[in-house]
Parts: structure tokens; sequence; C-alpha cells
């Protein structure tokens, strides 16, 4: 084991499946201990792709475990303050401390905007951008009582430009930039350094799926992998479709490591170009 | 151990090498097993009011870069001058195979004297053709190499705070044009991030704020600003460090490069105690 986190503890959010494993796992080989939330359950307005389940969850924490390191998993939703700061403070009486947050949770959906329901508008705005604001509100003291420490917050290439009919989405996570960029400021005199990363498609279920599939290929029915594979390119600058949970992952573990000491409200795209394009 | 994938067996060229960011860029490549084409001017600019690097500097590096039983060539050419600088790189290719790596790294920085009565629209000239013009030659000299060995690449473009904000603006001609010129360093990025993005080599700004190197330590950087308390203010960090280490953008640089960063590109990438943040 390389060790670079050894010693350190992660709190992850949305860490069920997808790019917040990745993240847990990439984390647990540098040596950190994990403290693991999802919600482990369907959220009503997201039906494009199915909601991660407990037994991800447990899938997480085996797959951890098998790393030689220590994990507590909770089923706990980023909407719910309680219970997330339940989730922190348990996690760190636990380990012991906490070093690094990842504010990972977050859900899809697409509608144009007209036709976007009132109700699916503010489970966004809840998930994606309050329950970011959340995370970090339950974190923050356990950080400062450690004496400094590095969160990354997820946004999105949405988080840095427009595109049509995801417009709950895009507003959310825009605002996790201001998140970011506010919380830089008042935190770094606790030695707390704040930083985004905006990826671009990420090969998981959140844009495997019909529906956003169909998107980019401007409403095609029943599209395939391949097809969908040639549209997604067509948005980046780089010849590549989309990239992989473990690429999100190698750019928080650098963002969080001893090599970007200096490194606080910078918001680092790993998108293949598609926001210089 | 380095937090980076292993650069073993590849060519990185690094100009403004002698010293400073450059020569600790070099160690930190070496280090993960690349070998270096080293090029830096070591020679005076008259605006520049600060001592420039030395033959003898770029002999340490090349000294640094042996010892770590890595290979370099070293050449001492000015990244204004496209011809000096295309034999530079071509000799480095022949000794070493084609390049990977380019670290357009040379500037100069001739405002913030105390000079009384500078010329300004000399030093203008002067910051704007070695930090834009150097830059874009230093690409150029490099990419028909990596373009036809098809292996991909990255490319990492030494901009500035001052390429993202104008704080500390004093009207002089070294200031306009180091913000100026470092603006327009990411402006060289974005379109050659889109130019090459089919070759799949990546190309990246990274924004340093004030680096513990001799281009900011100097006496005479010390005298303007006790002399301009408000310029000075202007530029302090977000964080509690007046300063960074040349080593924190070496480390930022080598992640960029590596294939941790594989398809990070058109990136502006601050290392700046929340510099630009503030």
């Amino acid at each position: 084991m390389a060790g670079r986190l050894e010693g350190k503890v992660a709190f992850i959010t949305g860490a069920a499946r997808s790019q917040g494993r990745s993240h847990a796992l990439r984390l647990a080989e540098e040596g950190a201990d994990i403290i693991a939330v999802d919600i482990a359950a369907p959220v009503e307005s997201i039906g494009m792709y199915p909601p991660a389940t407990e037994d991800d969850l447990a899938e997480t924490v085996r797959q951890v475990e098998a790393l030689d390191r220590r994990i507590i998993a909770t089923k706990a939703d980023v909407r719910d303050p309680a219970a997330l700061k339940s989730a922190v403070d348990d996690g760190v009486a636990q380990l012991g401390k906490l070093d690094i947050v990842l504010a990972n949770a977050g859900v899809f959906e697409i509608f144009p905007a007209l036709e976007l329901a009132d109700s699916a508008w503010q489970e966004m705005i809840d998930i994606n951008l309050t329950g970011v604001w959340n995370t970090c509100k339950a974190t923050l003291p356990h950080l400062i009582e450690n004496g400094g420490g590095a969160m990354v917050l997820t946004s999105s290439t949405a988080g840095l430009k427009g595109t049509p009919n995801t417009i709950h989405y895009t507003a959310a996570k825009h605002g996790v930039v201001g998140i970011m960029r506010t919380l830089a400021n008042e935190f770094a005199a606790n030695s707390i350094r704040v930083n985004t990363v905006h990826p671009t498609g990420v090969d998981t279920v959140m844009i495997q799926n019909e529906k956003t599939r169909g998107l980019f290929l401007g409403g095609a029915e029943n599209p395939t992998r391949e097809q969908a594979a040639e549209a997604f390119e067509a948005t980046n600058a780089l010849p590549v479709p989309w990239v992989e949970a473990r690429d999100i992952s190698n750019a928080i573990l650098f963002l969080v490591s001893d090599e970007a000491r200096y490194i606080t409200g910078v918001t680092l795209p790993v998108d293949a170009g598609y926001t210089v394009k | 151990m380095a937090l980076t994938s292993n650069h073993e067996g590849k060519v990185a060229l690094i100009t403004g090498a002698a010293r400073g960011q450059g020569r600790s860029h070099a160690v930190r490549l070496a280090e993960e097993g690349a070998d270096i084409i080293a090029v830096d001017l070591c020679a005076q600019i008259g605006s520049v009011a600060y001592p420039m690097a030395t033959p003898d500097d770029l002999a340490q590096t090349a000294k640094e870069v042996e010892a770590l039983d890595r290979r370099i060539v070293t050449r001492q050419a000015d990244v204004r001058d496209m011809a000096a600088l295309q034999a530079a790189v071509d000799e480095g290719i022949a000794e070493l195979g084609a390049v990977d790596i380019v670290l357009a790294n040379a500037g100069i920085a001739p405002q913030l004297t105390s000079d009384p009565d500078p010329d300004h629209e000399q030093a203008f000239r002067d910051v704007v053709e070695v930090n834009l013009f150097g830059v874009r030659n230093t690409v150029h000299a490099a990419v028909p190499s990596m373009i036809d060995k098809g292996q991909g690449g990255a490319i990492v473009l030494t901009s500035s705070t001052q390429g993202l904000t104008g704080r500390g603006g004093d009207g002089s001609g070294g200031m306009d044009g180091y913000a100026a010129a470092k603006h327009g360093v990411v402006g060289l990025m974005r379109t050659y991030a889109n130019w090459l993005a089919e070759h799949k080599i990546r190309v990246n700004t990274v924004h340093p704020t004030g680096v513990q190197t001799p281009m900011i330590e100097n006496d005479e950087m010390t005298a303007y600003m006790e002399a301009n308390p408000g310029i000075s203010a202007a530029l302090e960090n977000l964080m509690p460090v007046e300063s960074v280490e040349a080593v924190d953008i070496s480390n930022a640089i080598a992640w960029l490069v590596s294939d941790h960063a594989r398809f990070v590109t058109g990136v502006t990438l601050p290392v700046d105690a929340g510099f630009t943040v503030k």
C-alpha cells in the first residue's frame, strides 16, 4: 500500500456505488478510513435510472474492508441534517477524527424547463444543493476541531456551463460553486481547503440510461451504448465519450493530498475538454 | 514516494530550467523517470531589475537531474528566438527522443522596480515577448514531434494569479505587460487545447501565487513592496502564507502531466493559497 493518506479519515456521501464507491476505494487504497453515507433508497422525481440500494452500500463496505481499512457506513439522506450529523458524529467517535469531506451525493434528471414540476425542482435543489450544504455543516466542526482538512464538493460541467433540459440540475450545480467559494474564504483561517470537481459524463448508471442517451441523441428511441458513445464524444474536446469514476477519484485524491496543500477555492474540471470546447 | 504516476521513458521539454520553478519541475519529473530537455536564456534582459539565471545555474540543474540517474540535454536559448529555440529542441530530441511533455515555464517580471523613471514601453515589450510570444514559440517548437510520435502528450503553460486577476496593478509598463501576457497565456492554452485534442495532447495552465524563487525574493522587490504598502496588501494570499514553494507548483504539474489526469484538458489550475478566490 502506498499509504499517502495513512491515518486520515474521510467522510463520503453517496458512497453506495459509482463515483462515491470509487472515491471510498481510492482513498482507502491510500490508507484512509471511511465514514460512508447513502440514501440507499428511491427518490421520487428521479425515474430514469435505478436508485442505490442497501446491498450497494454493503458492497462498498465489503470492498473497503477488503483493503484492510475501517469503514462506518450509515443509511442517511443528505436532506436530513439531523441524520447526517448523527452519522458523522458517530463515525468520528469510532474512527477518532475527520480530515477529508467529499460531498458527492447527487441525482440527475432530464425535463424541458417548462415541463418541470415544482416538486421536481424543489427535490433537486434539496438534494444537490442543500444536501451539499448540510454535508458541510455537519462536518465543518470536526475539521475545525482537527486543526484543518480538505473538502471536495462534486459539481459538474453543468456547474460551469448551461445545457438545455437540465434547469434544476444546472442551477444546483452552479450553486455548489458558490458554497465552495464562500467556505474557502470563511474557513481558510482554520486551514480548511475547499475545492470543486466538475466531471463530464462519467460511465455510471446516471448517464447510461435510455433517457440520458436519448437527450444526447436528440430523442432517438432505444439508443444503444455504442450510438450514445458517438454523441457523447462529440461534446468533449478529447476523443473519448465519457470518463471513468476512477478519473474523478484520482483528481480528488490529488486535491485532498498534501501535494495540493496550497490549492483552495479552485473549480477543477475533469471533463475531457467539455468546458473548453 | 510521489503521488503521481510514473514518467519512466518520457521526455520533457522545460524552458526557464536553470533555476527557480523550472529547476524544481526538472527534478520533480526526473524523480519519476523522465529525461529532460532544459532550455534557459542564462543572460540578463535590460528591463529586468533582478539578476537573471546564469550558465552555472543551468549546469546545477543538469547536475541535480543526473544525480537521479536521468539524462538531460541543456541548451542556452532565448524563447523569443524561434530559430534558436527550435535548434535547441531538435538537438534535445535527437539525443533523447520525441517530446511527451512540454512545460512552458520561462518568464520574467520586469515590474515592481524601485527605479523612479523606468522605460515603461520597453518593459511592456520585453515581458510580452518573453512571457507570451515565448510560450507560443515553445509549444510550436515541440508539438510537431509530439504529433509525429502519435502517443499523445501533455503541455502545461505557466500563467500566474496575474493571468486571472489584475490585483496590485500599478500602471507600470512591466506590470501591465505581465498581467496582459499571463492572461494571454490562458488564451493560448484554450486554443491549443482545442487544436491538439484530436492528437490526445492535453493542454492546461497553472496559476501560481508568489513562489519562493529569485524572481520575487530579491532586493528590488523588497524595496518596491516597502514603498507601496497598498499594492503589497493587495497581493496577500487568502491562506496564511506569504508565498508557496516551487515544489508546490511542480507537484501540481506532475499531476497534470500524469495518467491520473488523463482526461484533464483546457483547465486553469490555480496553486495560489486562495489568492484568486479571495
